[in-house]
């Protein structure tokens, strides 16, 4: 049942987004814009310097396009998860768990931000810039990784995403500590992780897995040497950390559900 | 006459208050961006001493105020009185005997209040004591400050009330408010210093209101340049946002039909 019911929804949330051309161009227009301020940051540093934690402005640039990229997918996809508070406390999530399809598939199709396209055109042109202009030695292993990061990177932040909002099943008001853990390791991984103090970089690369979205698979596009010194078989683990983030994930959601009380409103 | 306009202070004030511990639960968000982005900063300045005119404890302190700053400017989701618009519950507005603008940003001020006490002192205090951090060298620095700190709310609050009436022309706001939300974080040097940019884009900043919310009362606090040049700046765009708000206003309440029910 569920195989029909869900192309179905999509289908509708995207009629319905459609049907106001001009406000939908506006909003993709939006999103487009926002994306690339977030590069105008960047731009603006590299004004001043030339390196940035070790790490040369088109270097950066790649950084920030696997990031962006992943990030502009997790959004589009997993995005609405953020409204998990809002439907716990009016109730709408008990209408859901009443259905007889299961709640996070229908908590994300619950609406589908078509409009966040913006941003994924932005990271993939960012990207696709950053890839001509640095000196990547071009082989099935690096074509391989420049395909599968960001793919890989939506993801790890996908399962950020979902583990940080289900946070509401135990905690009230918690929607803000989500924000700042997605959004936070949003911003963190558009940079070399070499900024960083040894703290933060300890919690991106092992608690808040942020470091394999972009840092390492930009470093085996590289092909250069970790400042950093760790081990080089980071560079390609990507897809079993993306594994072990959604085992995570699925526990965090599942026990999350399993003691979730009504708010009774 | 009775003047509703201070007890709309206090309302605005108390209204937030109330929301104590979702303004505090923000602090969390708050403190872990001016972690990340002083690192950021950090690693710009290593090993140069000054980027810009800015040197380390400067470029820090630029951080954590622009946190704090961050909830009292306040550029991101408001849209209360486009919402009132397209209800039409602003004709109650309209026929309270206030001056609408006024009364609504007696009100924001009131809000701005709270935003100092809870949101603008944490991430500095916690600046100031993990961080290299550049306390103003003169005594008179922290009146101008506030002067600073109360324009900046006014001249957001222009701005914002201006995107809200763009609801009597459009159906939907929210593009055009998330729009200048964005513009706003980059233009306005809450993100990076605005002394960075080309000159030629610093020439044009200048010319906006944008640096007048966040650029400027950091400026005033960290004593780069002319305080009063500083301050000028953003009663020049007070001037010019009211009175274009009050126009704007005007227009669009003559072109209100709302119907009965």
């Amino acid at each position: 049942m569920a195989e029909t019911v869900y192309p179905r929804i999509i289908a509708s949330r995207v009629r319905g987004q459609l049907a106001y051309p001009w406000s939908f161009a506006l909003d993709v227009a939006a999103q487009v814009i926002g994306q690339a301020f977030e590069l105008v940051t960047i731009v603006v540093i590299f004004t001043q310097v030339t390196t940035l934690g070790g790490f040369t402005a088109s270097e950066v640039v790649l950084i920030y396009g696997l990031a962006a990229t992943a990030f502009a997918l997790t959004d589009l996809a997993v995005g609405q998860v953020e409204e998990l508070p809002t439907f716990i406390r009016t109730g709408e999530l008990d209408v859901m768990l009443l259905r007889p399809l299961r709640a996070l598939p229908q908590l994300l199709t619950a609406d589908i931000a078509l409009k966040r396209l913006g941003r994924v055109v932005v990271g993939v042109a960012a990207l696709g810039y950053a890839l001509a202009s640095n000196n990547i030695v071009w082989s099935p292993v690096t074509v391989l990784v420049a395909i599968t990061a960001p793919l890989l990177g939506a993801v790890i932040l996908g399962s950020i995403w979902v583990a940080a909002n289900a946070l509401s099943f135990w905690l009230i008001d918690s929607s803000e500590v989500a924000r700042g853990i997605t959004y936070g390791s949003g911003f963190a991984t558009s940079y070399p992780i070499t900024v960083f103090g040894p703290w933060l970089r300890r919690i991106l690369c092992f608690a808040v897995p942020s470091a394999f979205i972009a840092y390492f698979p930009a470093l085996a596009l590289l092909g250069r040497p970790d400042p950093l010194g760790l081990p080089e078989l980071l560079r390609y683990s990507a897809p079993p950390v993306a594994l072990l983030c959604i085992a995570a994930a699925a526990l965090v959601w599942r026990s999350g559900i399993r003691r979730y009380q009504s708010t009774g409103s | 006459m009775f003047r509703p306009y201070p007890q709309l202070v206090r309302a605005g004030f108390r209204r937030y208050a109330t929301y104590r511990q979702a303004m505090l639960a923000g602090l969390f968000t708050n403190i872990l961006f001016g972690l990340l982005r002083a690192a950021v900063l950090a690693a710009v300045l290593a090993g140069r001493g000054t980027v810009g005119g800015y040197d380390l404890a400067t470029a820090l302190t630029y951080v954590w105020v622009g946190q704090g700053l961050l909830v009292a400017v306040l550029i991101w989701g408001d849209q209360e009185l486009s919402r009132r618009i397209r209800s039409g519950d602003v004709v109650i507005d309209l026929g309270r005997p206030w001056d609408l603008q006024a009364a609504m940003l007696a009100a924001d001020l009131g809000r701005a209040g709270v935003a100092v006490l809870l949101r603008l002192l944490p991430p500095v205090a916690f600046g100031a004591i993990f961080f290299p951090f550049r306390f103003p060298e003169h005594a008179h620095t922290w009146l101008l400050f506030a002067v600073s700190l109360v324009l900046a709310v006014v001249v957001s609050f222009g701005i914002r009330f201006l995107l809200n009436l763009s609801a009597f022309w459009m159906l939907e706001a929210r593009g055009l408010i998330a729009m200048w939300g964005i513009a706003a974080g980059v233009l306005s040097g809450l993100v990076v210093p605005i002394a960075w940019y080309p000159a030629w884009a610093q020439a044009a900043l200048w010319w906006t209101p944008f640096p007048a919310l966040f650029q400027s009362p950091i400026d005033v606090f960290t004593e780069r340049g002319d305080a009063l040049a500083v301050l000028g700046h953003q009663v020049a765009w007070l001037v010019v946002l009211c009175a274009v708000g009050r126009l704007v206003l005007a227009r669009g309440a003559r072109r209100l039909v709302v119907q009965g029910g």
